[in-house]
């Protein structure tokens, strides 16, 4: 039944149209607060964004038999905007985001709408993601669990535990992202840690099923989990830029927590308009 | 307790689908062996990865299902505690951590096996309910209310195995959150948890020849603590004497102490715990105690019995 309501192709100009609104929505909310990692959100953007529009079955109710899980909670700022289009968070939760009256903060909190845990502390998702599926497969509900990493957490020891247990469960109902923006706050991750690399390689290693993609290429994101074989946990290594969409901000570690001053939102906003209108 | 809390856990996952344990490369005894057999896919070890044992856990819980993370107590706890501390407790969900051999019942494996700190640090956390039953009776009846309630988080302190039961005949029955009268006396009043419950007994047995009235309680229930309950038991007993397993710092005798405090209470108060030190040596888990001062004779002697 829920395969009636999955999308059998994805419209790409329409994943460009969206991405583009959420961004232009998450540099408006940046005015309201000091603080948003912003360029994460950026980075992950179509990423999320094919997973909500296109990976994720629905049912008519707004339901999901499908579950999103935010394992890289900065970049929640995505998550959220999202969640607003869909009609899950309101346009007020997002005006009072990060204030004393709000419920919305800088990383999700479970049991607001739509935020399926919380996350914040990096290198927790992937392990719940995993008893998530474990669940799914145990009731036969069939649900598949989505959830987005960044790479800087790929370092945790606490997210390889979860890879090693995931592909040894064989769980195929795990569909995990790498958000590769190959940045973290000391730095480019090839420079501080040239031996992260190769990723693909250590995942298919660990018994995952992987792939590597343009990370903002909605098509390619969605084709490639689209199409994978199956029978065992699957990896997206998307390739991204931190700050992608605004030229400022692209590979600039400061993007990654600061809002932009007045002027900078100007120009953002700039930039975000021609892009539409290209 | 390790045969009651595999006997119960078997009966409960056979009672609910849902009921899953996720073990790390720690299998507990007894019944473990038909759960193991007969529901394999809810028998899930992750190996030597306490961190993914606390976040399947919780993953599982946030599906709606009721695990049970096992493994020895210092690797249950402090090992994954920021798994603990954010998957569990903050999000409120309905996992057990078991602590197996919790205190220094390991005593030759050395303090890398020794939970001297767990009350304190678990009970700090908001939402973590702590249960430390004393006898193998005691872990049945925590383990059933571990995999039937929906309040949140449990740490479960175990001892491991051949403990005799003291509980059989108690004045009380086992309520979660209550304290538990094993005898009820007059005289003097002794507070315990846990595996230790046994020199609490023995105390008790030196009162008694001298033909003291005593009462014995089991303070299973560590968080939510019973704190009316020992106001009550402060009140109604001339001396009251805990005795626990477990560092100075954050357990039932500073708790005992606080509330007595804040009441005012006029009893003789004496609390017996392990020390704020680690243990180097080994030997027993009798000589270990005994090497912190918990050792019945030495007590006796403070207290008069």
């Amino acid at each position: 039944m829920h395969d009636m309501t999955r999308r059998n192709f994805f419209d790409v100009a329409a994943a460009r149209g969206r991405c583009l609104q959420y961004r232009r929505r998450i540099l408006d909310i940046s005015q309201q607060v000091q603080a948003l990692h912003i360029g994460s959100a950026y980075s992950c953007t179509e990423i999320v964004d094919a997973v909500y529009h296109g990976l994720m079955r629905h049912n008519q109710d707004g339901t999901s038999p499908d579950t999103f899980l935010m394992s890289k909670g900065h970049g929640c700022m995505i998550l959220y905007v999202i969640l607003e289009d869909m009609g899950v968070l309101s346009r007020e939760d997002l005006d009072l985001y990060c204030k004393p009256n709000g419920r919305l903060g800088c990383h999700p909190d479970y049991g607001n709408p739509g935020i399926e845990a919380s996350t914040g502390a990096l290198g927790h998702g992937l392990s719940m993601a995993v008893g998530m599926a474990l669940a799914e497969r145990g009731r036969k509900t069939n649900g598949t669990i989505y959830t987005v990493l960044s790479d800087g957490e790929v370092q945790e020891g606490s997210t390889w535990e979860a890879v090693l247990m995931a592909s040894s469960l064989g769980l195929p109902n795990l569909v995990a992202f790498v958000d590769n923006n190959d940045f973290q706050s000391l730095g480019r991750t090839s420079e501080t840690h040239p031996s992260f690399y190769p990723l693909v390689e250590k995942f298919e290693a660990f018994g995952w099923e992987c792939a590597e993609v343009d990370g903002h290429d909605s098509a390619a994101v969605f084709a490639a989990v689209d199409r994978r074989r199956g029978g065992r946990p699957f990896m997206l290594v998307g390739k991204t830029t931190k700050g992608k969409g605004i030229s400022y901000m692209e590979n600039v570690p400061i993007w990654h927590y600061r809002s932009p001053s007045p002027q900078e939102y100007v120009q953002g906003k700039a930039e975000l308009e021609a892009a539409s209108a290209s | 307790m390790r045969n009651t809390f595999s006997e119960a856990l078997y009966k409960a996952a056979t009672a609910n689908p849902d009921v899953y344990i996720v073990v790390a490369d720690i299998s507990p005894a007894g019944s473990m062996g038909k759960f193991r057999d007969q529901y394999p896919d809810r028998f899930i070890n992750v190996g030597v990865a306490e961190q993914s044992m606390i976040g399947i856990c919780a993953g599982l819980a946030l599906k709606g299902c009721q695990p049970f993370a096992y493994t020895i107590a210092t690797f249950s706890l402090y090992r994954p505690f920021e798994m603990v501390r954010d998957d569990l407790c903050y999000q409120n969900l309905s996992v057990t951590v078991v602590g197996m051999g919790a205190g220094v019942i390991y005593s030759t494996l050395g303090g890398t096996h020794h939970t001297q700190e767990d009350i304190a640090i678990a009970g700090a956390l908001p939402n973590m309910q702590i249960i430390a039953p004393c006898d193998p009776a005691e872990c049945a009846e925590a383990t059933t209310y571990c995999a039937t309630q929906k309040n949140g988080p449990v740490y479960l302190r175990l001892g491991k195995a051949g403990e005799p039961n003291f509980t059989d005949k108690a004045a009380d029955p086992w309520t979660f959150g209550k304290l538990r009268y094993i005898k009820r006396g007059t005289d003097i009043c002794i507070l315990s948890y846990g595996v230790i419950m046994q020199k609490a007994m023995q105390l008790a047995a030196r009162f008694e020849a001298q033909g003291k009235s005593v009462s014995v309680v089991s303070c299973h229930t560590l968080k939510p603590l019973d704190v009316e309950g020992i106001r009550d038991a402060l009140r109604r007993h001339g001396q009251v004497i805990v005795i626990e397993e477990h560092a100075p710092q954050g357990g039932l005798a500073p708790r005992t102490k606080q509330i007595a405090w804040d009441m005012q209470a006029r009893c003789r108060l004496d609390t017996f715990t392990l020390q704020d030190a680690f243990i180097h040596n080994y030997g027993s888990h009798d000589d270990l105690l005994a090497a912190h001062g918990l050792e019945v004779g030495a007590i006796a002697a403070q207290v008069g019995a």
